[in-house]
């Protein structure tokens, strides 16, 4: 028989802790336009930054909070607990030896370096609310690249990214992308110039560090005609008392005939409330894929879209979800074709175990006057035992005759007999649940580069292992 | 002790006897069968071996050489060397044949050792060429939309693969064609050896003319109510099982 997970999950990778010396840089703790101030301050921003920060803030102020559709757990937050901006004053170090040792130290256990010397074009590791390290291959530099985070983007290339900066997300789009708005410190402002295309990934990885921190790093990621990127971001955080908020906004810009591919592979520890925007403007002939696996957390709200504007543009989210016992993984795409010959693809499988709670949240929007519109979505969910729940709410708006859409979706279980099945070759249970899901997720999977979808195994493995007793 | 060696097992699902007081010898390097009418227990029987969770055992034991297995999880029993060819084999999606096999041969080894891909390939390849599986097989999904028949051939794939000490067939037979029973059973044949036991349980007298076995045994109502040689399986063939019931209620 399966048994219902009684044992705290072991989340061995992303938990543990390093005393950090004392932050040169803190915000204090919650949110007034005074934190806004400083956090702006500490930056040196331009007054147009501070501006709109300040306009977030009485929009956050404003806006409720959604839990009118989503989980009334949203309410456990308390905003007048959070630091929004704890910093040890450091600039991103070019070399990992100029990384202070606490720091460094985090990042070599989390395999940032080597996976930096083996596949990667490019790193940024933040550690709480700024980049410690950031690098990224000369060549790359030569072409034209730029790889920097937020203020350096703002205030050094804002012809570059002041026109799209905000654009895609508005603040105002929820309580949760108004707040990052207004607090916003960390992430990758990424440009790619005409035709260059990478070979290799650019990556971030995002690391809290300090308890009662809110991480709220902001990403925007412009390809100009014609270029390719792939970007991945890892996020891990130690296992605290209390929770902790990691609330991103993330804008993608793919214009005409470019192809961006975002990878997420996020291994929160249970008590992070992970609210996340996300979403991709994709011009003519241009190509965005989402990537997006969700494991860990106490609830993670998320929704990658991507809005097709231009004529024969596509878009894709596949994503995986995780919930184990306590979580729930409230995840799923939006499709806004605003452009004929448009197409999009969402394949969602999500997994739940004891009484972890996975619910798929799509939409789709072909309005009638477009011609040869597509979309496929596929939800597919895996429910380890009875207590697990599992919904989905597709809402597909989808007019005109000359469109398509196609929606499947399945709820399937692990049988007894199954385990029994693998066991009697001589898996352990463990063994035999982790192959399972890996099972039910290898055709997507199979999707994503190499090193990840190992990373994803085992994480999987990880996650089955503590949950099966 | 070189046998699996079954005493006066007592085992009940929901309530209801199914195997009552069976005994039953299996020493390495013989073949034995088990034929018997529908519901008689013969699953039943190689599920307990093999530790499924859902019979309760009220009394008995069933050594493997000097191992009890009764109580030991399923994956324990099976590393120590027992291997069930299931009667009706189950389907794990997304899971290649490769990979299982090699998950499972994976699982016997030491911790930290690893399995040489090119060897195993090798191996793999060659064993699914003299059971005619198509190469192309390694990477379908365990059991998903196969045939019946391409599905006994897996699983005797899987137990050459495997090696076991002991095997049990259930009913591999049923479902297989007649070229297909004959390369299954030179399969299970190439497996006989000195040190490993073989069970098989069929319904037809057939499979015992490619699988000749040392003994052939008879299951009624949870118990053996008759042994003999492979002749035993020829009268059974001929004259049902209406005989041998009339004597289980004399004796
Ligand atoms: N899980 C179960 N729940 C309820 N009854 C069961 C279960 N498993 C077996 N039985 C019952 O136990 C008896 C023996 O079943 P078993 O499958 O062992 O028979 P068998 O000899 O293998 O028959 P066949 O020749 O048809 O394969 C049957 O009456 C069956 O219905
Ligand atoms: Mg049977």
């Amino acid at each position: 028989m399966i048994k219902p997970s009684n044992i705290e999950i072991d989340r061995e990778k992303g938990n543990f802790h390093y005393p950090t010396s004392s932050y040169a840089f803190d915000a204090g703790i919650g949110l007034s336009a005074e934190v806004i101030k400083y956090i702006s301050e500490v930056k040196n921003e331009e007054n147009w930054v501070l501006d709109h920060r300040l306009k977030a803030l009485s929009i956050f102020e404003k806006k409720p909070m959604p839990t009118h559709w989503a989980s009334k757990d949203l309410e456990n937050i308390d905003f007048d607990v959070i630091r929004y901006y704890l910093a040890q004053g450091q600039q991103p170090s070019r070399t990992w030896d100029e990384v202070p040792d606490d720091i460094k130290e985090t990042f070599e256990r989390l395999g940032i370096p080597e996976q930096e010397r083996k596949f990667l074009a490019g790193v940024e590791a933040q550690f709480d609310s700024e980049a410690a390290y950031s690098r990224m291959k000369e060549d790359l530099e030569k072409e034209g690249v730029i790889f920097v985070g937020p203020t350096e983007g703002l205030k050094d290339h804002p012809e570059i990214f002041r026109k799209w900066f905000g654009k895609v997300i508005p603040s105002s789009d929820n309580k949760f992308s108004a707040l990052n708005s207004a607090v916003f410190s960390g992430g990758s402002f990424i440009y790619v110039p005409p035709g260059v295309k990478l070979a290799q990934p650019l990556q971030a990885y995002f690391r809290i560090n300090a308890e009662n921190f809110g991480q709220f790093e902001r990403t925007l990621i412009i390809a100009d005609e014609g270029s390719e990127i792939t970007y991945m971001e890892g996020c891990t955080a130690p296992k605290f008392e209390t929770s902790t908020l990691h609330s991103a906004v993330v804008e993608l810009v793919a214009l005409k005939g470019s192809k961006i591919q975002y990878i997420t592979v996020q291994n929160w520890s249970n008590n992070v409330y992970n609210l996340v925007t996300k979403r991709a403007i994709a011009e003519e002939n241009a190509e965005v894929r989402w990537i997006d696996c969700n494991i860990g957390s106490k609830l993670t709200m998320k929704y990658p879209g991507v809005v097709l504007k231009g004529r024969k543009s596509r878009g894709e989210v596949l994503s995986i979800a995780l919930a184990n016992d306590g979580q729930h993984q409230d995840t799923g795409a939006k499709m806004i074709h605003s452009a004929s010959e448009t197409s999009s693809n969402v394949i969602a499988k999500s997994i739940s175990i004891g009484n972890g709670r996975s619910s798929y949240r799509g939409l789709v929007q072909i309005p009638g006057h477009l011609k040869n519109c597509k979309n496929n979505t596929e939800c597919d969910a895996l429910l380890i035992n009875s207590e697990s729940q599992t919904d989905t709410y597709p809402a597909i708006a989808v007019k005109g005759d000359d469109n398509s859409v196609q929606h499947e979706a399945s709820v399937s279980k692990v049988s007894a007999e199954q385990i029994f099945y693998m066991q009697q070759r001589g898996l352990s249970e463990a063994e035999a649940m982790s192959m399972y899901v890996n099972g039910f997720v290898n055709d997507l999977i199979r999707e994503f580069p190499m090193e990840y979808s190992v990373e994803l195994k085992r994480l999987i493995d990880l996650e089955m292992e503590g949950s099966v007793g | 002790m070189n046998s699996i060696e079954i005493k006066n097992l007592n085992v009940k699902i929901e309530d209801q006897s199914i195997l009552k007081d069976l005994c039953l010898t299996i020493p390495k390097g013989e073949v034995h069968a088990i034929m018997g009418p529908n519901g008689s227990g013969k699953s039943t029987l190689s599920k307990v071996l093999a530790g499924h969770p859902d019979y309760e055992v009220i009394s008995g034991s069933a050594k493997m050489d000097e191992t009890e297995l009764l109580g030991l999880e399923p994956d324990e029993i099976s590393r120590e060397g027992l291997f069930l060819a299931f009667q009706y084999p189950v389907e794990v999606p997304g899971v290649s044949i490769a990979n299982f096999i090699r998950a499972a041969l994976q699982a016997r080894l030491p911790k930290g050792d690893s399995i040489k891909a090119v060897d195993y390939y090798k191996k793999l390849y060659s064993k699914m060429e003299s059971l005619g599986i198509d190469k192309t097989f390694t990477s379908r999904s365990m059991n998903e939309g196969f045939s019946g028949g391409e599905k006994k051939r897996c699983e005797i794939l899987q137990m050459s693969m495997l090696e076991p000490k002991y095997c049990i067939l259930d009913e591999t037979d049923s479902g297989l064609d007649i070229d297909a029973l004959r390369v299954v059973s030179e399969g299970v044949n190439s497996m006989k050896n000195s040190g490993r036991g073989i069970l098989v349980i069929t319904h037809y007298q057939r499979l015992l003319e490619y699988i000749v076995p040392d003994k052939v045994h008879v299951m009624w109502d949870g118990k053996i109510v008759r042994t003999g040689d492979k002749n035993l399986a020829i009268e059974l063939e001929k004259n049902g099982y209406d005989w041998i019931k009339n004597e289980a209620v004399v004796a």
